[in-house]
């Protein structure tokens, strides 16, 4: 005899027998059975409650029939249901009257009233006339619990989905409830105000109109809105939304439970800088990111002005076609902002017209693309659901939020097993296994420690104890291990995290990688060739001689090169020598490809308006390889162009041509000449995209629940589903499927010396906070004041031995120059370095980084000044 | 006529004006008991428990031993003591913690042994401070005698106990809020499944919780054997009980007596007991085992005071508690302030009971000050109903925990037994009491 192990149960439902898989919940079994049983509290991404009693059923007992919750109860076998009885409807009325006891009735009024799964119910269910002749609770309107927040407390019905989320999910603490009976109410933190940076989902997934969202708050109602659903590149992590607008004016994004991904969670900055795109259109000042560029512009007598596109495309062909003439004088820099398609689009202009491999869609703040490229990738899912993860990257609630809660839930409600390199603050802290503290410079040490069983070299901040539970945790080969590699710390060598990285990947063939590269759809740009050494669809071309970003600004500084083609126009927000990146704007001819402003702009010699997210369709591609489509829902401002059509504009003016005439059949070719996914997952309804060259991972879209996420109707139209049914050959597609992408591609490692860490100085960090002064946050006035001023973050080791104490303005001088900074005490930068924020400005607006940074050293050391 | 010649196991040192003491503790026979208990397997401690049959005296009635029984099968991690005792007119904890902490201490420690469990907590209602501070002392007293702390009384068990002061809720007193309480979190009970107490308690882990007075009838136990125990008392209901007598009584205060052998006349009206009601007037109603219980009238003044023969009758001992309204008592007043209670003490998480209990106190409300309709008598049946369907007795819920359907008892009971009352108030168009 073997034991069995039964996958499913019988039940029976109103009489019907049905058999439902062992150990799910009742309401779940009910609702795939098409017996749908009404809920507000519950929410099938977090755990039931059972607070609010609307699901009551009655369920067959020893002791008769009793009312029971379907939220909690676990199917077993045998079980015998009854949903729709005169007990069960009365039991499920009465709450119903009882939820709208208190309940205002401001509907009118109400940013809920249209979407309002309380006032869904009450239409179906609930009776005509109220009952209720008492005064009803009453509580001072909304109150402000964050920045971005609201809370009416009248209209909670107190199902606790905020608090959960908020305790379960992202694990903040700062909404709790707050006394008893009919006056409970959820309340803020007294002295921690409701600024999470998931504070957003809360709104969401509200069932009533309790919590607002400021930016939203009376700017539309639900009925009057359209939709469409897309993909967020505010990060990398590609979290599925619902972009809404009233008109041509953008008015919400919603998060779509994307099982692959996102589970319907969203950022706020992913949720709230919409803003950014359709907000700005009457700013003129051309130096600021909140700026939306309407027309070209030709620079005049030193002035830009705005131009024709005839006028400008011109003027732009003439500078390409001058500086052409010598070789090597031009190449593009950025990229990854755009779609896949405009990525394409311009990597073929770029090798094709103007024949240069100069191009990269990296900012020198990223990895080595070939390494990237050559390692074995793991998928979210499989990260989230791998015993051990291992992260090499910065704190990734600020770089990569949703990828942060991800890994939060495995580690929480798993219990997997989390080895952190922690090279300053992180959110991970508290449920990681074990943090491995390494200062700058030591990380690759720690890798060759792991991996040659070695003990810890003198002088570095990680111990034989941390080494040896890392190795425990890794295991011999790396068997269900996935290393999460990005790039911590932008004031150290890359070099130092690539050996790292290479070396686990050497010794733990098993083992996968997710490269949690932060920005936008930098996978996709590099994916489609946006590198020296790339090429579209994931190919390579090794003897490449062209330059990164990197060697692009040395060799416009040099004079080598004359010309520089600006896909975006963030350089000068993004590159870490910012004194170094100007010096060689100061010399070349610039054109920016831009939707926004920004300070690059000041060294532009045209200015090409572009579309951006949400006003142009195609492909892009998230951390884990997912493609999967993002579509237009307004109308670009102005004269904007899609970068396909720029791209191919462009080489006309050139006398040349790209063969690309439409983002539809840029997709297609894309798919047709590399076997990239494009088209196909532009065209697809029924997945969540597909990752490229894992036809294994492919995931069916979930079924919309309004009462899950309410506010979100089944999508009107996906990416570029709207233009024609064009299919796509797919005998092409096996070219990408096939590619050996090997660790061999590498060839040598380079040999890596790190300077010996000097007594008086601290090494310093330069990691990534979610609200930058990037675009999206400057150009979104909801977020304006979440904004922080970077500060000097110190362990209290050095803080001692400073003799400062935290609040203290202290001066700092690194290579370039010096810096007033305010001192913060955070035991979680390790001893002996210090931590800076990239991308903001001190409380006095100086650019510490400028200052601070070492661009000719493997890490950069500072010194602090405390008188 | 009352039967007072059983003996008094509980409450055997109340004549005493330091009862609390470890001196007389010790002079009155005290960790006798425990010293006997350690002497014994700890299933023989079990057993006794189980031969006496002792009722749980928190309300529920549930037989510690069985309860204990179903532990076994798997290793206990934790013993909680709940004397979060809150209930309006229910004091006859209160009344053990203050009187003869130390009886209650031996009788964890018993417990605890004959659970082998190593940590122990006594929960006690943070209003309690007399109490907190004498039961503190016990246990600072039984560890310095040897009876806490490691390897007690040179014996190989070792046991901690912790005193864990509530912070004021009444739903406290359900158990799995009671843990949470425990945990440092917010008192809400858990859903049951998965957290009942013996599977998922206090930390995820198995835990048992019992009663304070539960506890400390385990000295007698162990020292007179389940058998004495179980010959006291009738059918399931053995032993004594503390009798907490409360309302229009000449004499009311806690009283010990045999279980079954009294009525509830006995209790009341016995010269030793109750005296009589006040001014010799007429009982209208009684409340025969606490606020949450359903009222029974004058007729059943003649029914032993027994757990079964209460329950028959569509009511219950529950927490011990009988409270009792004369002739010149206003039922809606009487049955406003129980509701009262329960909706200002509603912990908030259940739809029915949240905004039900507020309901119904503020139609409650109306009715008595003035402002009720005839038809609420209706509506206020049928809130009821939603919140307990049926209005049956042992009552069906569509709540958490038992907090929701004890909510309609009082205003159930007054509307079925008085209807009068209400109308009179309606047409009076206020309490006609005032």
């Amino acid at each position: 005899m073997t034991d069995v192990i039964r996958t499913t149960v019988s039940i029976t439902v109103n009489g019907r027998e049905l058999e439902v898989k062992t150990g799910e919940l009742l309401i779940d079994a009910a609702e795939r059975a098409g017996e749908y049983i009404p809920r507000f509290c519950y929410h099938p991404r977090m755990e039931p409650v059972g607070m609010c009693r609307m699901c009551l059923v009655e369920v067959e007992g020893p002791r008769g029939a009793t009312l029971q919750p379907a939220c909690y109860l676990h199917v077993n076998d045998g079980m015998s249901v009854c949903t729709n009885s005169e007990k069960v409807k009365k039991a499920q009325d009465g709450v119903l009257e009882f939820l709208l006891a208190n309940h205002p009735l401001d509907c009118p009024i109400c940013d809920k009233g249209g979407e309002c799964p309380l006032q869904d119910q009450t239409l179906a269910h609930g009776s005509g006339e109220t009952r209720f002749v008492e005064e009803k609770r009453h509580f001072v309107k909304p109150i402000e619990i964050g920045e971005l927040v609201l809370l009416d407390r009248e209209r909670c019905i107190q199902c606790a989905r905020c608090t959960r989320f908020s305790a379960e999910v992202a694990g903040d603490t700062e909404i709790a409830f707050s006394g008893r009976g009919d006056l409970i109410e959820v309340a803020p933190s007294p002295d921690k105000p409701f600024n999470s940076v998931f504070s957003g989902n809360t709104v969401q997934i509200c069932p009533v109109g309790a919590l607002t969202a400021k930016p939203y708050r009376f700017s539309a109602r639900p009925w009057d809105l359209e939709q469409v659903e897309s993909t967020c590149t505010t990060c990398a992590v590609g979290c599925r939304i619902a972009v809404q607008s009233s008109g041509n004016r953008l008015t919400r994004v919603l998060g779509v439970d994307s099982d692959p991904v996102n589970h319907g969670w969203l950022c706020d900055k992913g949720r709230f800088t919409l803003d950014s795109v359709d907000q700005n259109a009457d700013a003129t000042d051309v130096l600021d990111p909140a700026t939306r560029m309407v027309a070209p512009m030709v620079r005049v007598n030193g002035v830009l002005e705005p131009v024709s596109w005839g006028e400008a495309l011109d003027a732009a062909a003439k500078i390409l076609r001058d500086a052409s003439a010598t070789p090597e004088g031009v190449g593009a820099i950025g990229g990854a902002s755009l779609t896949n398609e405009g990525a394409f689009a311009w990597e073929r202009f770029v090798r094709g017209v103007l024949g240069s491999d100069n191009l990269d869609a990296q900012f020198g703040d990223g990895l080595d693309p070939v390494l990237l490229q050559a390692l074995p990738r793991a998928t979210i899912d499989e990260t989230a659901s791998a015993k051990t993860v291992v992260t090499l990257t910065g704190d990734l609630r600020e770089e990569l939020p949703i990828l942060f809660l991800r890994l939060r839930e495995s580690a929480v409600r798993d219990h997997h097993a989390i080895v952190e390199f922690a090279f300053g603050p992180s959110a991970l802290r508290p449920v990681a296994r074990l943090s491995l503290v390494v200062r700058p410079g030591e990380a690759h040490l720690a890798a060759r420690c792991i991996a040659d069983r070695a003990d810890a070299p003198t002088g570095v901040a990680f111990t034989n104890e941390e080494l040896f539970e890392a190795r425990r945790l890794i295991g011999e080969s790396g068997e269900g291990v996935v290393f999460v590699v990005g790039r911590p710390n932008v004031a150290e060598d890359p070099r130092v995290l690539e050996d790292a990285i290479r070396r686990f990947a050497e010794r733990f063939p098993d083992a996968k990688f997710l490269v949690a590269l932060r920005r936008s759809n930098v996978a996709g740009a590099l994916d489609m060739g946006l590198s020296p050494r790339l090429r579209p669809g994931r190919g390579f071309e090794l003897t490449s001689k062209g330059r990164d970003t990197l060697g692009q600004l040395e060799a416009l500084r040099r004079g080598d090169q004359k010309a520089l083609l600006l896909l975006g126009g963030s350089l000068l927000g993004n590159v870490a020598d910012v004194v170094g990146a100007t010096s060689a704007l100061e010399k070349a001819s610039v054109i920016a490809v831009t939707g926004h402003g920004g300070p690059s702009l000041a060294f532009a010699d045209v200015v090409l308006p572009a579309a951006v997210a949400h006003e142009r369709s195609g492909t892009v591609t998230n951390i884990e390889g997912r493609v999967s489509a993002v579509a237009a829902k307004i109308v670009a401002p102005g004269s904007a162009w899609p970068d396909v059509a720029i791209a191919a504009e462009l080489a006309e003016q050139l006398g040349q041509s790209i063969g690309l005439t439409s983002v539809e059949q840029t997709a297609k070719t894309i798919e047709e000449s590399t076997g990239y996914p494009a088209l196909s997952v532009a065209n697809d309804e029924l997945h969540d995209g597909a990752v490229v060259g894992r036809l294994d991972a492919t995931s069916l879209r979930h079924a919309l629940d309004p009462m899950a996420f309410p506010g979100i109707r089944s999508a009107e139209s996906v990416g570029l589903a709207s233009y024609t049914g064009a299919t796509v050959e797919t005998n092409a597609v096996d070219s990408v499927h096939t590619r050996p992408a090997t660790l061999d591609v590498l060839g040598h490692a380079p040999n890596l010396e790190v300077p010996l860490a000097d007594a008086y100085s601290l090494r310093l960090v330069v990691s990534r906070r979610l609200y930058d002064r990037g675009v999206a946050m400057q150009g979104s006035p909801a977020l304006d004041n979440l904004i922080k001023a970077t500060t000097l973050s110190l362990n209290h080791v050095d803080l001692d031995r400073l003799g400062v104490e935290a609040g203290a303005i202290v001066r700092v001088t690194g290579a370039q120059g010096s810096v007033r900074l305010a001192v913060q005490l955070n035991e979680e930068v390790a001893r002996g370095s210090a931590d800076v924020a990239f991308g903001t400005l001190s409380a006095t607006g100086e650019d510490a980084l400028a200052a601070l940074l070492d661009p000719t050293s493997v890490i950069s050391q500072v010194r602090v000044e405390t008188r | 006529m009352a039967v007072l010649d059983s003996p008094r196991i509980v409450s055997s040192r109340s004549q005493y004006a330091d009862s609390y003491t470890l001196s007389r503790y010790l002079a009155t026979g005290g960790y006798v008991a425990l010293r006997k208990a350690l002497t014994m397997f700890p299933e023989q401690v079990a057993a006794e428990v189980d031969a006496a049959s002792l009722l749980g005296r928190g309300g529920a009635g549930f037989p510690a031993g069985r309860k204990w029984s179903m532990l076994r099968k798997s290793p206990v991690s934790y013993l909680v003591v709940n004397g979060d005792e809150s209930e309006p007119a229910t004091f006859k904890d209160h009344f053990l913690v203050e009187r003869d902490p130390h009886q209650l201490v031996e009788g964890v420690i018993i417990a605890a042994y004959a659970l082998q469990v190593s940590q122990a907590f006594i929960y006690l209602r943070g209003e309690f401070a007399l109490g907190l501070e004498r039961v503190q002392q016990a246990v600072n007293d039984a560890y310095a005698e040897g009876a806490l702390g490691s390897k007690i009384f040179g014996s190989d068990f070792s046991i901690d106990l912790v005193v864990h002061p509530g912070a004021g809720a009444y739903i406290c007193g359900e158990e799995t809020a009671l843990i949470e309480g425990l945990e440092g979190k917010r008192g809400f009970p858990r859903i049951k499944p998965p957290f009942f107490p013996a599977v998922t308690g206090l930390y995820g882990e198995p835990t048992v919780v019992n009663n304070v007075e539960t506890m400390s009838n385990l000295p007698w136990i162990v020292n007179n054997g389940g058998a004495a125990f179980a010959a006291l008392g009738a059918g399931r209901s053995t032993g004594t009980r503390l009798f907490a007598l409360a309302g229009r009584v000449n004499n009311p205060g806690v009283y010990e007596i045999e279980m079954v052998k009294n009525t509830f006349r006995d209790l009341i009206y016995d010269p030793q007991l109750g005296g009589g009601v006040f001014e010799d007037r007429a009982v209208k109603a009684i409340i025969p085992g606490g606020v949450s219980a359903p009222w029974f009238g004058p007729e059943l003044l003649d029914l032993p005071l027994g757990q079964d023969e209460v329950g028959e009758k569509g009511s219950m001992l529950g927490s011990g508690s009988v409270v009792v309204l004369d002739e010149t008592t206003c039922v809606v007043r009487a049955a406003w302030r129980i509701t009262k209670f329960f909706s200002r003490e509603s912990c908030g998480q259940c739809t029915p009971c949240r905004e039900g209990s507020g309901w119904i106190e503020r139609a409650m409300y109306r009715l008595e000050h003035g402002g009720g309709r005839m038809e609420d008598m209706d509506l206020l049946l049928d809130l009821c109903d939603n919140i307990a369907p049926g209005l049956s007795w042992p009552p069906q819920q569509t709540t958490i925990c038992v907090l929701g359907s004890s909510i309609p008892s009082s205003v159930h009971s007054a509307i079925k037994m008085f209807p009068d009352d209400f109308k009179a108030h309606v047409l009076h168009g206020g309490c006609p009491h005032d």
